[in-house]
């Protein structure tokens, strides 16, 4: 066959990162986990604010950030939901997006199917990361958004108590609050990529899901033997804790900081290993 | 532009096994070529290496003279196609899942998905979840997965592996149809039926290893001067037989030989003088099944290219 009859490769309009992406978010559109994390994230607040409302005793949760303040004020509701949201609830509920985005391939063998049109590897990679990220953003924005809604109308939106002690009013709490869940997103995040990781290197949601959710609590043990105290910084279980900076007077950026320079020696050496793991990978499977 | 399909000295190793042990193929335009062994023999695993899906340990493959190690997905510009059974996800519809690889795909895929379901004979269920389909429809909607791309080259693997009689006739009939088009095929198979009816070269691979390369009717044809005897004598009349063409095998049901017909002849008259009445002399081609059991089969050690098309 000579040359003239065939078409030149077309390098216009190959697809990419964002034609995988797209595709990623609308796989999770359509599988049952992704709503499972989703309702979770709604229904957990709306039960604590339940149990609040229906609670005579006028009692609440202890030792944890504005818990003493759940009646005053409906801002204080989905901070006290960050804080016991860090332990394993939002890891969690993380962790079953992410640590089964690559691996879900592995099971249902689609890996091939995908990696034999004209995308990349890293292109397929890359996408997925985004789509992970994507849900972990909207699981984090739901469950501070029905927190702050639900418990605002039960109890309205008055001014908040810092962790200073001093009072802001509510456009100030609203602003705080976004911002805190900003610095909550940089650990959930690389509980993402930790995820993803497993997810990758497993090739089994399970173990992966199971295995992230591990290495969280893994840290919060460490965090909780006060041999180890040295180590704490570093932690990803402490910097589930870096946000409440925020919601100090005046707003103590050390531990935002931290927070990001820490999770990103978790998260970009865990992304980078995966995407090593993805390019290199034989595909086996399906 | 390079050939379709050239491989050279592919090798894979699982830890001690080696799936495939040097292997080269060379698929031409317009060829719809045969890739025929047993299961085991590292048909799937050579065609993984084509798609870029696994490693070679060594070797290399290029489709029109690109690599998939070196060019990535661009090596693939033009070429289409599954190994083992084509997966798609179970909680999309038919019509999603071709509309995902299209977009995975650019290049006006999405404008192909009527037309390849319509040629495939899915366009009715196409809405439905692929988890509710058929082996038999996956199967299809692979195809029609594959046909998206406008592929030059198609590379099947067993594409008729668990289909019913019917279903078999008619993923025959569609390759027949898309090689009649123009598209070169590498079809993978361990149904000799289907490699005759459909292929004019064919690569014979045993464990790992091509036995034979080349165009089907050569070796077939090479088979040819080959007579099967039966006689009223068999023992009596390999003796004399074996005077005039030196060597003769005894087989479950007679004698075989090879001799042209002048020899054969010779030996007709040999036997009515020895008074040895013949029963049965019948010239033998051999089948590609045939063949293939003599390649493939080792009778002591190695199975022997020479003994198989002698």
């Amino acid at each position: 066959m000579s040359a003239a009859t065939l078409p030149l490769p077309r390098s216009a309009r190959r697809p990419g990162v964002g034609a995988v992406y797209r595709w990623e978010l609308r796989k999770l559109r359509a599988q049952k986990r992704t709503y499972i994390g989703l309702a979770a994230a709604v229904a957990i607040p709306l039960i604590f604010i339940f149990a609040l409302a229906v609670d005579n005793s006028g009692g609440g949760p202890e030792e944890l950030p504005f818990s003493a303040f759940v009646r005053e004020t409906g801002f204080a509701i989905p901070l006290v939901c960050l804080a016991f949201g860090a332990f394993w609830l939002l890891p969690l509920l993380t962790a079953l997006v992410a640590g089964d985005i690559v691996a879900n391939e592995d099971q249902n063998g689609t890996l091939k199917t995908i990696l034999t049109r004209s995308v990349e590897r890293w292109h397929v990679f890359a996408g997925k990361v985004l789509a992970a990220l994507t849900y972990t953003v909207a699981l984090l924005t739901i469950y501070v958004s029905v927190g702050l809604v639900v418990g605002g109308l039960v109890w309205g939106f008055d001014p908040l108590t810092t962790l200073s002690g001093t009072r802001i009013d509510a456009g100030r709490a609203l602003v705080l609050t976004a911002a805190g869940t900003l610095a909550y997103l940089l650990p959930l995040a690389t509980i993402a990529a930790i995820g993803l990781l497993l997810s990758t290197v497993t090739r089994n949601s399970a173990a992966a899901v199971v295995g992230t959710l591990m290495v969280s609590i893994f840290m919060q043990i460490i965090a909780a033997i006060s041999a180890l105290d040295a180590l704490d910084p570093y932690l990803l279980s402490t910097q589930f804790n870096a946000w409440q900076g925020i919601l100090r007077e005046p707003i103590d950026w050390d531990p935002i900081l931290r927070s990001a320079w820490v999770c990103g020696l978790y998260a970009l050496p865990s992304l980078g290993w995966a995407l090593t793991a993805f390019l290199r990978r034989d595909v086996t499977g399906g | 532009m390079g050939a379709p399909i050239e491989a050279r000295g592919l090798v894979k190793r699982y830890g001690e096994i080696t799936a495939v042990d040097h292997v080269d193929l060379t698929v031409q335009a317009g060829d719809v070529y045969g890739y025929l062994g047993p299961n085991g023999a590292g048909k799937t695993t050579s065609l993984r290496m084509l798609l870029g899906l696994i490693r070679p340990d060594e070797g290399s493959a290029r489709l029109f003279g690109r690599d998939p190690l070196l060019h990535g997905a661009r090596a693939l510009d033009g070429v289409a196609g599954f190994v083992e059974a084509p997966r798609f996800y179970p909680y999309l519809s038919g019509r999603s899942n071709l509309e995902l690889v299209a977009d995975l795909d650019g290049d006006g895929a999405r404008g192909r998905i009527d037309e390849a379901l319509d040629t495939v004979d899915l366009a009715d269920r196409a809405k439905d979840k692929v988890g509710g389909y058929s082996h038999g429809m996956r199967q299809r909607l692979g195809i029609a997965g594959a046909l998206l791309r406008a592929p030059r080259l198609l590379l099947l693997d067993e594409p008729t592996t668990g289909l019913d009689p019917a279903g078999m006739r008619d993923m025959r009939l569609l390759i027949r149809r898309l090689a009649d088009q123009g598209m070169t095929v590498l079809l993978s198979s361990h149904l000799m039926a289907e490699v005759e009816e459909l292929c004019d070269r064919v690569a014979i691979v045993g464990v790992g290893r091509v036995l034979y390369e080349g165009a089907l009717g050569e070796l077939i044809a090479g088979t040819a001067g080959r007579y099967e005897l039966r006689t009223t004598d068999d023992a009596e009349a390999a003796e004399i037989a074996a005077r005039v063409v030196g060597d003769v095998d005894q087989t479950s049901d007679g004698l075989a030989f090879s001799a042209d017909e002048a020899t054969a002849a010779e030996i007709t008259v040999a036997l009515g003088a020895a008074g040895i009445g013949i029963t049965a002399l019948v010239p033998r081609t051999a089948t590609l099944e045939e063949l293939f059991f003599r390649m493939t089969e080792p009778s002591n050690g190695r199975p022997r290219l020479e003994e198989a098309v002698r």
